[in-house]
C-alpha cells in the first residue's frame, strides 16, 4: 500500500511538472524549429545530396552549440525583463544600440526575402502562383498576431513547428539504410575525398544556419513578452533544450531524405530537391515542398516579430502580442510593413534574388559577433544578473562557441564575397 | 506631412540618444578590450566590403 501511495505521489508530481513545463514551453521550441528556415532546409538537403550520411555527427554537435547560446537569452530576458535590443542600448549606450538595431533590421529584412523565396518556390511545385503565396502567407501571418494574445500566437506557431517534423514520416517512407545512418551519426569522420574546400564551405553553411542574430533577439523578447520570471528559468532552459533536439532531428531527417534518394547530386535549393522527389515518389515530393513552405513561414513570422519587438523596445511603443491592434498600432504596423516589403521584393520581375541571398550571409556576419559578445558581457555583469550570471563552465563553453562562430561565420562571409578565394 | 514625420522621428531619436547616453554596464578592462576588438573587427569587415565594391566596379 505504501509503495502504491509513493508511486501515485510521484506520478502526480511528474504530471504537475509536465503541466508546468507545458505552460512555460514555447519560445525555445519555436526559435529552434524556426532556425530550420528555408535557407536551413536548403543547406541540409545540399549536405545530404553531396556528402550522404557522412556529416550527421557534425549536425549532432551543433545541437549543444545552439542550446548554449540561446539559453543565455532565457536567463537575460527573465532577469532583466528587457528584450535584447533594449538591453544593448541600456548596457552599452546609444552607439552600439543603434548599430545593433539597424543591422538587425537590415539582416531581418533580407532574411525575410529569402523566406518568401522559399515559400513561393515550395508552393510553385503545386502550381500556386507566387503572388497568391505571398498574399496568402502575409494574411495568415497578420491574422496570427492580431489575436491580441501572446498565448494564441504561440500555440499557432507551435502547430507550424509540428508541421516542420514532416520530414520524419517522409524518411520512413523510403526505408533508409539504418546501418549507414548510425555510422554517420555515431562515428565522427569526413566523407571520402577528405577535407576539401567544398566540404569546408558546406560545414560553414551548416554552422551559419545554426545560429542567426535574429534568434537571439527573438527568444529574449519572447521570454519577456511571455512574462517568464526567474522561477521559470529551469522550464525555459528545458524548453530550449527540447527545441535544440528538434532542430537537429529535423536537420538529420532532411539529410537522410536527400542522401538516400539523391546521392552525389548537386542540389542548389530545396525546391529543386522537392521537384526531383516528385518524379520518384509524389508523396515524398509533396512532403518536402510542404516542409519547405512551413520552414519559410516559421522563419518569416519569427524574424518579423524579432524586428518589431526590437523597434518597440527602443522607441517605447507598446510592443506586446498581448495588446490589440488599436493598443499597439506602431508595433503591428511595423510588423505588417516588414512582411509586405519583403513579400513585394520577391514579386518584382528580375529582382536580384541570388544577390540578396548572398548579401544576407555577409550582413549577418557583421551582426552575429557583436550580438554574441554583448550577450556574454551582459551575462557576466553581476549587477545585472546577480546569482544568474555565467558560471565558469558556462563562460568556457560560451566563449569557445562564440570564438568558433566568429571565425567560421567571418570565413563564410568572406567566401560568399570572394567565391574563388577558398577554391 | 512628410516634414512633420521626419521632425518627429528626429526628436524621438534625440530622446533615445539622451536616454541611453551613458552605458550602464560596468566598464571594466575586459569590457573595454572586447568592445575595442569588436570595433576593429567591424572596421576590417567594412574595409573588405568596400574593397569588394571597388573591385567589382
Amino acid at each position: 500500500m505504501n509503495v502504491l501511495a509513493r508511486l501515485y505521489y510521484r506520478y502526480k508530481k511528474l504530471l504537475k511538472m509536465l503541466r508546468l513545463y507545458l505552460l512555460i514551453a514555447g519560445p525555445g521550441i519555436i526559435v529552434m524549429v524556426a532556425d530550420n528556415d528555408a535557407g536551413g532546409i536548403t543547406t541540409y538537403t545540399a549536405t545530404g545530396a553531396q556528402y550522404g550520411f557522412h556529416l550527421i555527427w557534425f549536425l549532432i554537435l551543433l545541437g549543444p552549440v545552439a542550446y548554449y547560446v540561446q539559453e543565455m537569452t532565457v536567463r537575460l530576458g527573465a532577469v532583466t525583463k528587457r528584450g535584447h535590443a533594449e538591453a544593448i542600448f541600456h548596457a552599452f549606450g546609444a552607439f552600439w544600440g543603434w548599430f545593433s538595431l539597424l543591422d538587425l533590421v537590415l539582416t531581418d529584412w533580407l532574411t525575410m526575402i529569402t523566406e518568401f523565396i522559399g515559400m513561393t518556390a515550395a508552393l510553385r511545385i503545386f502550381g500556386v502562383p507566387a503572388w497568391v503565396t505571398v498574399i496568402g502567407a502575409c494574411l495568415l501571418m497578420v491574422w496570427m498576431v492580431v489575436q491580441g494574445r501572446y498565448w494564441t500566437w504561440e500555440k499557432l506557431a507551435l502547430l507550424f513547428c509540428g508541421l516542420n517534423l514532416i520530414y520524419i514520416p517522409a524518411a520512413f517512407l523510403i526505408n533508409p539504410p539504418m546501418h549507414e545512418i548510425l555510422r554517420g551519426a555515431l562515428i565522427p569522420h569526413f566523407p571520402p575525398g577528405g577535407f576539401t574546400n567544398e566540404l569546408f564551405f558546406l560545414l560553414m553553411a551548416n554552422i551559419g544556419t545554426t545560429i542567426a542574430p535574429w534568434m537571439i533577439f527573438f527568444q529574449q523578447s519572447a521570454v519577456v513578452d511571455k512574462g517568464l520570471q526567474e522561477k521559470d528559468m529551469v522550464g525555459g532552459k528545458v524548453d530550449t533544450a527540447v527545441g535544440s533536439v528538434l532542430t537537429v532531428v529535423v536537420a538529420i531527417f532532411c539529410i537522410i531524405l536527400t542522401a538516400t534518394l539523391l546521392p552525389g547530386q548537386n542540389i542548389n535549393d530545396a525546391a529543386t530537391a522537392a521537384m526531383k522527389f516528385m518524379s520518384i515518389n509524389k508523396h515524398l515530393g509533396a512532403c518536402l515542398a510542404i516542409g519547405l513552405f512551413d520552414a519559410g513561414f516559421l522563419g518569416a513570422i519569427c524574424i518579423s516579430l524579432a524586428s518589431s519587438w526590437a523597434f518597440g523596445e527602443v522607441f517605447g511603443w507598446a510592443h506586446s502580442l498581448n495588446y490589440k491592434l488599436k493598443e499597439a498600432p506602431w508595433f503591428y504596423a511595423y510588423y505588417i510593413f516588414v512582411l509586405v516589403l519583403a513579400g513585394t521584393v520577391v514579386l518584382i520581375p528580375g529582382a536580384p534574388l541570388v544577390l540578396i541571398t548572398l548579401f544576407v550571409q555577409v550582413i549577418a556576419v557583421t551582426l552575429l559577433p557583436a550580438a554574441l559578445v554583448f550577450l556574454i558581457l551582459l551575462l557576466n555583469d553581476e549587477e545585472t544578473m546577480g546569482e544568474y550570471k555565467n558560471t565558469l563552465f558556462q563562460n568556457v563553453a560560451n566563449i569557445g562557441i562564440t570564438a568558433m562562430i566568429i571565425i567560421v561565420s567571418t570565413l563564410y562571409g568572406i567566401s560568399a564575397l570572394f567565391p574563388n578565394l577558398l577554391k | 506631412m512628410i516634414v512633420t514625420f521626419f521632425r518627429n522621428t528626429a526628436q524621438t531619436v534625440r530622446a533615445i540618444n539622451q536616454r541611453y547616453a551613458t552605458p550602464h554596464l560596468k566598464t571594466t578592462r575586459l569590457v573595454r578590450i572586447c568592445l575595442g576588438m569588436l570595433r576593429g573587427y567591424l572596421v576590417l569587415l567594412i574595409a573588405i566590403l568596400v574593397f569588394k565594391f571597388i573591385h567589382s566596379l
